[in-house]
């Protein structure tokens, strides 16, 4: 065989190879695709979440009024008697559409400044301490056992008592509770990871441990990272609703759904809308970021994929009751 | 015994078709198993995993859950079937009493939390209606006749505290509490260490002399058949490849693929012995042929063997399932 | 075991210690008490002398020694509002918190555990697809919100219910219940998949064999082994509770325990009753983490003597 052909037949071996992992990506896209399909859940909670963002970021067109703005002429309008407040007013005249739109900023801007810092945050801890191990590893895990059994609230009542709360305080407050988890998780892919041959087999071959870290390990831990950030999110969605409807989160003038549940919560008994509208908006976005991720979940991983098959097909269910 | 034409069948399995359904498709993993077994007697039944010999034990004791479902066939128990409505009635007062059976991993088939105690006395509590004091005065001969020292003390072990041959030997316990007429011994001793193995197995063998009970021995290795089994009956591909009496099996295989297991079988007692494997890999049991599951793998099969091949009877009761049967 | 329950409370010595040092790094480092105490119009004297007052001029390491001692001595400061003993004022609103928090998660694992076995036994069912809709709920309604709707619907709609204070058993109705469904979602699913779990392993295979009724496979051999990881999360469910929900939920229902305190101390920027409260509740995480942990290796044999 001539050298020419040789590296042709590299060449095309080569080709293959990464035609194949190029197959092996859109192959897993495609089925992750159809089954998002099949899954109708997974898509509708994209599908509000995509609709959540698309009117944050195009608030200042879709709302009928200034959020702020307050008219005591009208206050507590209730909903669907004018156009010009479809959704009602609360108990200052301020319109409830405009401020929910508006608040979808501060919920989406809070969930993903706080999923981004506690995440690399976390990671960069967890990697750290599975990857080098020994002293490392139990210093970081002993402060991640402090810090899960530190009750998270309290360190945010703590903490928002002293220093004035605000949107920043609010972000930094609630990344200093979640880093954790990630810091957890993270640590122990490393530690399993480690284990499997192909790992111990690039130490044993000299790979650089940033190399092995990069190339080996990181690979691991996307999907299951990307399925834990997506569920803290959600969380912190809550959390900071929560803060803020105790008065230690945001702040008025600016706009926050916890916030507008705690103004609504004077008028319970006569204008149920104010309390409500904001509560609804918190239960939607919390539950389509939810079904998102249980199908996140699942699509990740093929093992689950075919017990909810198992679980849920018809057949499995007549011979159920034989 | 053999040439006894009136045979009383304790155990009947006739044209027996279990089958899974799964994402991927139905996967026929027992199609259409005849066997019986009569009063004290020890059959083998042998196959590689995947042969469907495992599904059909839990089949007989009407285990067979969730996606697996029994398609078709009988399995008859003194006579009366177990799968009609009467019978999905009666094997539930039989099964744990008068057929009982021991699985293959003795690390997880008993429950954690509970002590042996507990566990065994379970059966004979709920079987023979027996108080607590009783029954665990009972679980403790029952350990003491498997073999385990100082009973006593072991009753009131969990089954952690306790190593794999003697978790075995407590689930053997387990399953001749209440004096089964028929033992299905499920790979017993695939889990186990070789030195355990052989005890285990001289231990099930003594038992049945004993207690005089049948055995139905389910087992990959023809080794252990060999030297316990009156009759052995070979699984492939979920049929059944060759029955008969164990000696006239292993001397003469009817069918090439008993050849072809017997040649793959280490054997102490032939010094020149060459272990040779066979060629491929057990069939996809979704969707297969009807012909011979064992034909792509054969060395001697031709044309016809994409038909299904009738069992061809030899003297001794003895059936092979080829059509060039008795050829090798 | 005893050694084992040993190291577990020096744990949690640890972990209240460090509550301590944060709740002290907060009130000095991170923030001015003085700042909050006093009106934004104070002069500069009598900052000065509130400061001095407090000890808030000596070094900070000595002002950290003598904190600990304190709080070693019981003493947790005063009140700037009610000017009593801080501690008196939250141990006088615990028992409320305990009542609601308890019932809460009783009720929470009184509903989890049945549905989550149900909807395990039959995957697909009408009862796992109503369990699994209720965990999402419960997941995605946030507390707070969810207390306003029971009282929109039964106190202000049906009119059946008080919608806040404490009194009779009717007021701890929507509180319990409005603390409880969050639970109730991870319990269940928690519950739903170690079931589906216990149920695939093969000593239920064995208990099957043994003849017995499925009731007793189900609910002995399969549900003793699945309870183990519910037990856990359950303590945990008491621990957010304790530490979290106790706070919006009761400040909805105007209950009177130690969340309605910090809420209202938060809000008067009681420092010192806010500090106070924190450290009280940290104590109570550290022994529910203790005491389950304990619990745990009595319920589960194999970890005996950890």
């Amino acid at each position: 065989m001539s050298s020419t052909t040789r590296e042709s037949v590299d060449a095309g071996h080569e080709r293959d190879v990464v035609r194949g992992r190029l197959y092996g990506v859109s192959h897993a896209l495609r089925s992750g695709l159809s089954e998002l399909w099949l899954d109708k859940a997974g898509l509708l909670g994209l599908t509000v979440i995509v609709l959540i963002i698309a009117c944050a970021v195009f608030a200042p067109w879709l709302a009928p009024h200034e959020p702020s703005e307050q008219s005591l002429l009208n206050r507590l309008t209730p909903p669907f008697q004018s156009w010009d407040h479809p959704l009602g007013t609360d108990g200052v005249g301020k319109d409830e559409l405009s401020q929910l739109l508006y608040g979808a900023r501060t919920s989406l801007v809070v969930g993903g400044a706080v999923v981004l810092l506690s995440g690399t945050f976390g990671i960069v801890l967890g990697l750290f301490a599975g990857y080098r191990g020994g002293r490392w590893d139990s210093t970081v895990m002993r402060v991640v056992d402090v810090q899960v059994a530190f009750p998270g609230l309290l360190l945010a009542l703590t903490i928002l008592t002293v220093v004035p709360p605000s949107l920043k305080s609010v972000i930094v407050v609630l990344a200093l509770n979640g880093w954790m988890v990630y810091a957890r998780m993270t640590r122990g892919i490393v530690l399993q990871a480690r284990e499997t041959p192909y790992v111990e087999a690039a130490e044993i071959v000299g790979c650089k441990p940033r190399r092995v870290i990069f190339k080996h390990i990181l690979p691991h831990l996307a999907s299951p990272l990307l399925t834990l950030a997506v569920l803290e999110f959600a969380g912190i969605v809550v959390a900071e609703a929560a803060l803020s409807f105790l008065g230690l989160g945001i702040q008025p003038p600016e706009v926050s759904w916890g916030l507008m549940v705690a103004s609504g919560r004077e008028y319970l008994f006569t204008a149920w809308w104010v309390a409500t509208w904001p509560g609804i908006a918190i239960s939607v976005l919390v539950l389509a970021v939810n079904l998102f991720a249980s199908w996140l979940r699942v699509a990740a991983d093929p093992q689950q994929r075919d017990r909810r098959f198992a679980q849920t097909s018809r057949l499995t269910q007549t011979t159920e009751t034989r | 015994m053999s040439e006894s034409g009136h045979r009383v069948p304790l155990l009947e399995v006739e044209k027996l078709e279990v089958s899974f359904f799964t994402q991927h498709g139905v996967v026929r993993a027992v199609r259409g198993t005849t066997f019986d077994i009569a009063r004290g007697e020890t059959v083998g039944l042998v196959g590689e995993s995947g042969s469907g010999k495992s599904v059909t034990s839990l089949a007989i004791l009407g285990l067979i859950d969730l996606p697996g479902k029994i398609t078709g066939g009988d399995v008859r128990w003194k006579g009366s079937s177990l799968l009609n409505r009467a019978g999905l009635k009666w094997v539930k007062q039989v099964r744990g009493k008068e057929l009982a059976i021991v699985f293959q991993d003795p690390m997880t088939s008993l429950n954690p939390l509970f002590t042996l105690r507990w566990q065994i006395g379970e059966v004979l509590r709920h079987h023979l209606g027996m108080g607590r004091k009783r029954a665990e005065e009972r679980v403790v001969e029952l350990l003491d006749l498997v073999g385990i020292p100082s009973p006593r003390e072991r009753a009131k072990a969990y089954p952690h505290e306790l190593s794999g041959g003697q978790r075995q030997r407590a689930l053997i316990a387990m399953a001749l509490a209440c004096e089964p007429e028929l033992l299905i011994a499920d790979e017993p001793t695939t889990a186990l260490d070789v030195t355990i193995q052989a005890q285990i197995l001289e231990l099930i063998g003594e038992i049945q002399q004993r207690l005089g009970l049948a055995v139905l021995l389910v087992t990959h290795d023809l080794g252990v058949v060999a030297g316990v089994c009156d009759r052995v009956v070979v699984m492939y591909g979920g049929k059944i490849m060759e029955r008969g009496s164990a000696t006239d099996v292993f001397q003469h295989p009817g069918h090439p693929y008993t050849a072809g297991l017997l040649r793959s079988t280490p054997r102490i007692d032939l010094a020149q012995h060459r272990m040779i494997g066979i060629d491929g890999s057990p069939p996809n049991m979704i969707d297969p042929p009807p012909g011979c599951p064992f034909a792509p793998r054969c060395p001697i099969a031709f044309d016809r063997c994409v038909e299904p091949p009738p069992f061809i009877p030899a003297p001794n009761g003895r059936e092979v399932a080829c059509w060039r049967a008795y050829d090798t | 075991m005893g050694r084992f329950a040993i190291g577990r409370i020096v744990h949690g010595v640890v972990v209240v210690f460090c509550v301590a040092i944060v709740v002290f790094a907060t009130s000095r480092l991170v923030g001015d008490p003085v700042g909050v105490i006093l009106p934004f119009e104070a002069t500069h004297e009598q900052r000065a002398a509130l400061r001095h007052q407090l000890g808030f001029d000596r070094p900070i390491l000595e002002q950290f020694g003598e904190y600990i001692t304190n709080l070693a001595r019981g003493d947790f400061g005063t009140s700037l509002l009610q000017d009593r003993p801080t501690i008196s004022i939250v141990l006088e609103h615990l028992p409320a918190t305990f009542e609601l928090v308890f019932a809460g998660i009783a009720l929470a694992i009184l509903i989890a555990v049945p549905l989550g076995v149900v909807a395990a036994v039959r995957p697909g069912s009408l009862v796992d697809r109503m369990s699994v809709s209720l965990s999402l709920l419960g997941l995605s309604v946030p507390e707070f919100f969810l207390g306003i709707l029971l009282i929109l619907f039964f106190a202000v709609e049906l009119g059946v219910l008080p919608a806040s204070g404490k009194g009779g058993i009717e007021h701890l109705i929507l509180p319990a219940l409005t603390l409880a469904l969050p639970a109730v979602g991870r319990l269940t699913m928690i519950a739903r998949s170690s079931m589906i779990d216990q149920l695939g392993q093969a000593y239920v295979q064995t208990a099957k064999a043994k003849g017995i009724p499925r009731w007793r496979v189900v609910g002995i051999h399969a549900l003793r082994n699945a309870l183990i990881p519910v037990l856990t999360l359950s303590g945990w469910e008491l621990m957010r509770a304790l530490a979290g929900y106790a706070v919006t939920v009761e400040t909805v229902f105007a209950w009177p325990g130690v969340g309605y305190l910090a809420f209202q101390a938060v809000r008067e920027q009681d420092v010192f009753l806010v500090q106070t409260i924190v450290l009280v509740v940290a104590v109570l995480v550290v022994f529910v983490n203790v005491g389950i942990d304990i619990l745990y290796r009595v319920v589960d044999p194999r970890i005996k003597l950890g």
